[in-house]
């Protein structure tokens, strides 16, 4: 696998760091004039989500981590296992609850998601950043209550619940954010 | 596409800035010296990486060398206002390419020297804030460890306890190089503050001497104008054979690293050797000066083409 040295960092860039495949997140050069150079470089563990700063003398350098982002379609759970297909190859994985982790309460049968995958194996699953879920359990609408007010719990067909505002009932197509979990307004047609 | 990287408000104020220091040295009977930026020598210093020009020689890093050689030929107080070049150094505050102003007077020291810089900064900004303080003290009160007295393994230690290092590093040098830039740096505050008295490893070409203390310092000093380093300056060395043997130690250090080990200047050691006059010189970057003056965080943001 090829290597990086530290002045090719860039955010984005996967590498292997102590074991585990990287993303760099952020990479800044710090030199005194007349001194040593070094880079201050922000990472993100893609195995546990922990981000932390390490600090590299300039020229040193980190292998390339195998990692790939694929679009694959979601296919269905089967109890224990998230199983998903790529939408030309046919080819199917597979990914346990940890790879899945919170993803799991924005996937939809049929939509197309991001499979992170190390060495071939899913590493992560991330949804569409906007995704359309109907509601299936709320309080009573309140007719007429469309402008300011106060907020109330909605449970999506996935699982997930977002805080919605009043008016919105039962069967109501939502759109909403799966990176903040914010609900962004209705989608019925 | 062909857009400048900086606000044409950002190039004004670039262009009112070197009218500014040009007319701070007319004022003090220092004359511009317009040395050239492609020599046929470069530098050792271990951590300065030249641009090469092939068959040519070398883009400078520094005009330094020419000037001290013109110092030497009796030219007097003397300043340079333009490109420096260094390879492999890019980021939010360095560019390869970038404007350096730096100057010499004859007859004074690093002390007197800072005064004339806190002159021209006053002149740039009437009411910026601007304090003196030597490096043990700043190292003392943000890290808790004397500086000049530190072995290499209490200097590990005090590192271990800021932040994550991918692998050791195995010189004092070093250790003070990455304390000073990633933790005494960012706690420096607002404003300019002119750091003096540097360890005996960090000397470069300045002059040693005693502090109270008993202790031996560079008079090298650094300018901080909030926490980005902005000059370097020295009481200069002018003792020739004592040069040569600092070359020759970066060269030796330069060889062990696997870097490329560049022939001395020998027209500048021949200069050292006819005498050059007792001294001051600072260097500092003129980009950087700008980003203060108008609060910009990213050096593009005053180079009219960062990005060539």
């Amino acid at each position: 696998m090829a290597s990086y040295s530290t002045s090719e960092f860039r955010s984005g860039m996967k590498v292997m760091l102590d074991g585990d495949p990287c993303s760099i997140v952020e990479n800044e050069f710090v030199k005194p004039g007349k001194g040593q150079a070094f880079n201050r470089v922000r990472l993100k563990n893609l195995k546990s989500g922990r981000v932390w700063e390490r600090t590299f003398k300039s020229g040193e350098t980190l292998e390339a981590a195998d990692v790939v982002d694929r679009e694959m379609q979601y296919l269905y759970n089967d109890g224990e296992f998230w199983h998903f297909m790529h939408p030309e190859t046919f080819e199917q994985l597979q990914a346990d609850p940890d790879t899945v982790g919170d993803a799991a309460k924005w996937l939809r049968e049929q939509d197309i998601v991001t499979l992170t995958l190390y060495n071939g194996e899913p590493l992560a699953v991330t949804p569409p950043n906007h995704v359309e879920l109907e509601v299936v359990e709320t309080d009573p609408g309140l007719k007429g209550d469309t402008a300011q007010g106060g907020t109330k719990p909605a449970t999506l067909s996935t699982g997930a619940v977002v805080k919605v505002p009043l008016f919105v009932s039962i069967g109501d197509v939502l759109r909403v954010d799966t990176r903040t979990g914010e609900y962004l307004g209705r989608a019925n047609k | 596409m062909f857009q400048p990287s900086a606000s044409l408000d950002h190039l004004k104020k670039r262009a009112q800035l070197l009218q500014q220091l040009r007319a701070f040295f007319f004022a003090r009977d220092i004359m511009e010296v317009d040395v050239p930026a492609l020599g046929l020598a470069t530098v050792t210093d271990v951590h300065l990486e030249p641009l090469r020009v092939p068959g040519t020689g070398y883009l400078q890093t520094s005009p330094e060398y020419f000037m001290k050689r013109l110092l030497a030929a009796g030219a007097g107080s003397i300043y340079y206002l333009g490109k420096a070049y260094r390879r492999d150094e890019s980021g939010r505050r360095h560019r390869a390419e970038f404007t350096m102003l730096e100057w010499y007077c004859l007859g004074m020291d690093d002390r007197q020297l800072m005064q004339q810089m806190t002159e021209l900064f006053f002149t740039l900004d009437p009411t910026v804030a601007i304090c003196q303080r030597s490096y043990a003290e700043v190292f003392r009160e943000l890290l808790g460890v004397c500086p000049h007295r530190a072995t290499l393994a209490e200097l590990q230690a005090v590192i271990a306890s800021q932040l994550e290092l991918h692998s050791p590093l195995d010189n004092k040098s070093a250790c003070l190089d990455l304390l000073f830039s990633c933790c005494i740096e960012p706690r420096l505050g607002t404003g300019i503050t002119f750091v003096y008295d540097y360890p005996q490893e960090q000397c470069a070409l300045a002059r040693l001497s005693m502090n109270p203390d008993g202790l031996a310092v560079a008079r090298r000093f650094e300018v901080y104008w909030n926490g980005m380093e902005l000059a370097n300056g020295y009481w200069e060395l002018c003792a020739a054979e004592e040069q040569r043997q600092r070359f020759e130690n970066d060269r030796r250090i330069r060889a062990a690293n696997g870097l490329d080990v560049p022939d001395v200047d020998e027209r500048f050691l021949a200069a050292l050797e006819s005498g050059l006059p007792d001294c001051a010189g600072v260097a500092l970057g003129v980009d950087r000066l700008l980003m203060c003056l108008t609060g910009t965080k990213d050096i593009r943001e005053v180079m009219p083409f960062a990005d060539g």
